[in-house]
């Protein structure tokens, strides 16, 4: 589910010129769902790599994951969200087949 | 409206729990112990009672004490702690946090010394360490004072233009201890006057979820704590409206200071708390020897009312400023306030510091009353001056 982010602080208005009298008291964040514009995928040293093959769809990843950033369609996971992705590796973890391989993301180079 | 009141031999604490009593909080967080004041033993007695509907939390340490009640008034409570001495000291991080994220928190403070050496008695140190926190300060030369101050600071503090938390101080032991006749007016009257309490962006209104105290760095912190600023402006203003407010039931004037005897003063102290009672008896006494001395009372520190205090005080011929604390290497802060106050003045007083009082050190009206002499006199240099310290 996407939410519609409206008000604050929309990538517009980070750009506009402001005033702080126009940010919302104690800097509150009053509209859910902000946080989708913090791409977390750049924090990411690692990256998980998925493979189908062995994958036995048990969402255990789904479950731990703690940005929510395992991909599942059809009830299959079919992927990671590198977006939002730290690879902080708890779905390599978990994974009770090992389905998920972590990658130093140098080995990706510029992508 | 209907007003009736009665007078009952009470102590400061037991002032302010009667004043939390009425108010009725939906929260109370405290933490038991030394240095706690009385005010949470009396307040506690009136939860066991069932006289109150406040939700009573005990915590694990005064940095518990505050981080519950931040939680509380988040989440949409009236929310209050009351605390001492290095309670305050030990609340400091979240002190902060309850300015910043706007909460109007009221906490009553015993004024109390700072450890060390470990001492458990009365002077500033604790709340003047804190006066750059973002929290309104009032200060209280009563019992009768502070269970007022309760009522001041709550209609200040949840002002939706001002929107901060607010220390009722109280001189710890002399006030919070001593026994004083306290009129407490009717509990209709006080609760009708504390009101309907309406929370602004509270936590628990599910259908417009927000989110409090997220990380602020390089790009918005700046714009929040200059928001406060703005805050602490609208405070100063709304005070005065609080007071007028407040009048109506008690009768009795809240300006940011009280003046006694000043109009033909030639020299005046300035003193905030239980001391300006002592500062009183000895202008009555000198006053009757035609010696013309006053007194300026400070009620509120923060926000500080610069203007109004040169503008009662620049043609003082002589201004003695008494602390009850130090700022080591640097002035007094209430003397560091007075003099600031003064300096766009065209014509200002010779003022001198006094630091009096540390760690519970008694004061006595001779002192005052020599303190008074060496003024007349015009006695003022650039060095503070230490009341019954050894050698001093």
């Amino acid at each position: 589910m996407m939410f519609m982010i409206e008000k604050f602080p929309t990538k517009e208005h980070l750009k506009k010129k402001q005033d702080y009298k126009d940010i919302p008291m104690a800097g509150k964040i009053t509209n859910a769902g902000s946080s989708l514009l913090n791409k977390t995928g750049s924090w990411r040293a690692f990256r998980p790599i998925h493979d189908k093959a062995k994958c036995i769809n048990c969402m255990i990843c789904y479950s731990f994951c703690p940005e929510e950033a395992i991909i599942v369609e059809d009830g299959k996971v079919v992927g990671v969200n590198l977006d939002y992705c730290k690879g902080c590796g708890i779905c390599a973890k978990e994974c009770p087949v090992k389905a998920f391989s972590m990658k130093e993301e140098s080995e990706f180079g510029k992508e | 409206m209907m007003v009736t009141k009665k007078m009952y031999p009470m102590t400061g604490a037991q002032a302010i729990a009667e004043a939390m009593r009425q108010i009725n909080p939906d929260v109370v967080a405290a933490y038991p112990i030394t240095p706690q004041t009385p005010i949470i033993e009396n307040f506690a007695k009136f939860v066991a009672d069932g006289r109150v509907d406040t939700e009573y939390i005990r915590v694990e340490s005064e940095h518990s004490a505050m981080s519950a009640t931040v939680g509380a008034a988040a989440a949409g409570g009236r929310a209050m702690t009351a605390t001492a001495s290095a309670g305050l000291a030990l609340m400091w991080e979240i002190v902060y946090v309850a300015a910043s994220m706007r909460l109007p928190i009221i906490m009553p403070i015993a004024n109390r010394a700072l450890s060390g050496p470990i001492n458990i008695h009365c002077d500033h140190s604790d709340t003047m360490g804190t006066r750059d926190s973002g929290w309104i300060q009032i200060y209280s030369e009563t019992a009768q004072e502070a269970y007022e101050n309760m009522f001041l600071a709550l209609k200040l503090a949840e002002n939706k233009n001002v929107q901060l938390p607010a220390m009722v101080c109280l001189d710890g032991f002399i006030t919070s201890h001593g026994v004083e006749n306290v009129e407490i007016y009717d509990d209709k009257t006080m609760k009708d006057f504390a009101g309907e309490y309406k929370p602004i962006d509270p936590l628990l209104d599910v259908d417009n979820p927000i989110t409090y105290g997220p990380l602020q760095l390089q790009d918005y912190y700046f714009e929040t704590k200059r928001q406060q600023v703005d805050a602490m402006k609208n405070a100063k203003k709304v005070f005065l409206e609080a007071g007028k407010e407040l009048s109506k039931i008690t009768g009795n004037d809240y300006g940011y200071f009280e003046k006694y005897m000043m109009d033909d003063a030639e020299a005046v102290i300035v003193v905030m708390n239980s001391t300006a009672g002592n500062v009183k008896s000895v202008v009555d006494e000198m006053r009757k020897d035609g010696k013309k001395v006053g007194l300026l009372k400070l009620r509120l520190f923060r926000p500080f009312p610069y203007e109004e205090v040169a503008e009662a005080l620049h043609k003082i011929p002589v201004v003695g400023v008494f602390d009850r604390a130090e700022s080591f290497g640097a002035c007094p802060p209430l003397y560091g306030e007075i003099r600031n106050a003064l300096f766009d003045s065209e014509k200002k007083p010779k003022m001198q510091s006094f630091v009096f009082g540390l760690g519970g050190r008694d004061i006595f009206s001779h002192q005052i009353e020599n303190v008074f002499e060496t003024l007349l006199e015009g006695e003022t240099s650039g060095e503070t001056k230490y009341i019954g310290c050894r050698g001093c």
